[in-house]
């Protein structure tokens, strides 16, 4: 049976992990490739690195970065950050990376999608959605980090995203992003009831118990944090063992308690 | 043979070869990206990687003059492994966009069927049929990572060559062999140790020569259709 997913985020800014957080100025946390291999031995399902540099110079040694993780750590790598065009897709699949998650350029030009995934196949495509809650109700799309709004529904985008040919659409909830208040399972429900492919629910994590309410409240078939993982409040092998005993089927082969 | 036997990694011009390049090298084997058919000549075995469409990967293939030496290492009976897109070519045709592919094994690649989900993207089992020394270490059920929609469906008179099937919805074939032929629909690179257990049982088989047992059946099938 397919396994439910858990997937550390390394927020990535000029070749350097930092810490995603609210409360005080970035953090370096060290070597990606070195964090990546640490989280790749304790159990990860995959790794994400979310490019944040400000800066364009931050590409080339975002390449690079890609690259010495691929070559140390055997689990699947998705990278995203900034990713404008084919050929950049093609670049960071080149150096090391299993498939691209595009936010920002997918929503200024949506035909992105569909000619990234024409060319490397719908299961290199992710979908970055960020979201927050509209005073409308619903739920709208925001771009840059999270900073911009957009006239976007997260529901309907999820859906065109998916129909434009994304093979997975990565979830986060704007509102619940760095709080450490849950995952925002409404918003999760509504996006994997509407859509096919598999979603990745993102902002919010705590505890194990986030994890398993975004798959059996949220219909999440990958679950992704950052801050818990890096600060150690949690291992991997604490939230798998509570999606375990919860009933849910994950990989246990070489997780570390 | 050298004691670290040489791979001919096809490279037909997408996606990720980092990983598979370092994990070959992991497990002992030397590793040449091959472009065009020059490229496979000293080679003791070759592995075809991949993910994505038929159509385009074929286009490729065709452009850089791969499909009759590929056709003809298979034929040879001489140790190939197909991986994820690199297995799927093996087959007639694919459905995924109508590509006619390199018609080495009987059957069609085709979309899961009943799927909850698709892609199929995740870690999931590998349940044998027959055992093999390309599972050697490795336990019965144990997980592999697959991205992928579709799969080979291998034709009812070459059954044989099935060697484990994974279940998403239905379940479909994810390893086969026949002589020295092995294709795997996950990725072995991106599955952690039991991934590198696997490749590295395949560099040992090309090093002990294990694989050309004489039992040739995709040769016979190459050499038949």
């Amino acid at each position: 049976m397919l396994r439910r997913r858990v997937i550390p985020c390394l927020d990535v800014a000029n070749g350097r992990v930092v810490k995603g957080t609210r409360f005080v100025d970035l953090v370096d946390e060290g070597d990606p490739p070195e964090l990546a291999a640490r989280y790749a031995a304790e159990g990860a399902d995959e790794l994400v690195f979310l490019d944040i540099s400000a800066a364009r110079e931050g590409r080339a040694t975002l390449l690079e970065i890609v690259e010495r993780t691929a070559r140390r750590a055997f689990v699947p790598l998705t990278v995203g950050g900034g990713v404008r065009s084919v050929d950049e897709m093609r670049a960071v699949l080149r150096a090391g990376a299993d498939r691209v998650s595009l936010n920002t350029a997918a929503v200024a030009d949506p035909s992105l999608i569909s000619r990234c995934a024409a060319r490397f196949g719908s299961q290199a495509v992710v979908v970055a959605i960020d979201a927050r809650s509209a005073p409308s109700g619903g739920w709208e799309v925001l771009v840059a980090g999270g900073r911009e709004p957009t006239s976007l529904e997260a529901v309907a985008w999820a859906r065109e995203a998916a129909e434009r040919g994304a093979g997975e659409l990565l979830v986060t909830s704007i509102d619940r992003d760095g709080t450490q208040s849950g995952f925002d399972t409404e918003l999760l429900r509504a996006i994997t009831s509407a859509v096919t492919v598999p979603v990745i629910a993102s902002g919010g994590a705590a505890g194990p118990a986030d994890f398993v309410a975004a798959v059996t409240e949220g219909g999440a078939d990958a679950v992704l944090a950052a801050s818990i993982f890096h600060r150690r409040i949690h291992s991997i092998g604490e939230v798998k063992a509570a999606m375990a005993a919860a009933g849910l089927p994950v990989r246990l082969t070489g997780v570390a308690a | 043979m050298s004691l670290s036997p040489l791979v001919a990694v096809v490279d037909y011009g997408a996606g990720n070869l980092v990983s598979i390049e370092q994990a070959l090298m992991a497990v002992g084997a030397r590793v040449v990206l091959a472009e065009d058919a020059s490229a496979m000549s000293g080679a003791d075995a070759l592995l075809v990687p991949g993910v994505g469409a038929a159509a385009p990967a074929m286009d490729r293939v065709q452009r850089q003059g791969l499909v009759e030496p590929i056709r003809r290492w298979i034929a040879d009976d001489r140790p190939f492994l197909g991986i994820c897109l690199g297995l799927q070519l093996l087959f007639e045709g694919s459905d995924e966009d109508g590509a006619t592919t390199l018609d080495i094994l009987p059957g069609r690649t085709v979309r899961l069927e009943d799927a909850p989900t698709l892609p199929h993207i995740g870690w999931n089992q590998v349940e044998r049929r027959r055992e093999h020394a390309i599972f050697d270490g490795i336990a019965d059920a144990s997980d592999f990572y697959f991205v992928h929609s579709y799969a080979g469906a291998v034709a009812d008179e070459a059954s044989d060559v099935v060697l484990a099937d994974t279940t998403h919805g239905q379940p479909f074939v994810s390893a086969i062999a026949t002589g020295a032929l092995i294709g795997v629909q996950f990725h072995p690179e991106r599955s952690g140790t039991d991934g590198l257990r696997l490749l590295s049982n395949f560099v040992d088989l090309v090093r002990s020569g294990g694989l050309a047992t004489g039992a040739g059946t995709a040769a016979t099938l190459a050499t038949s259709r």
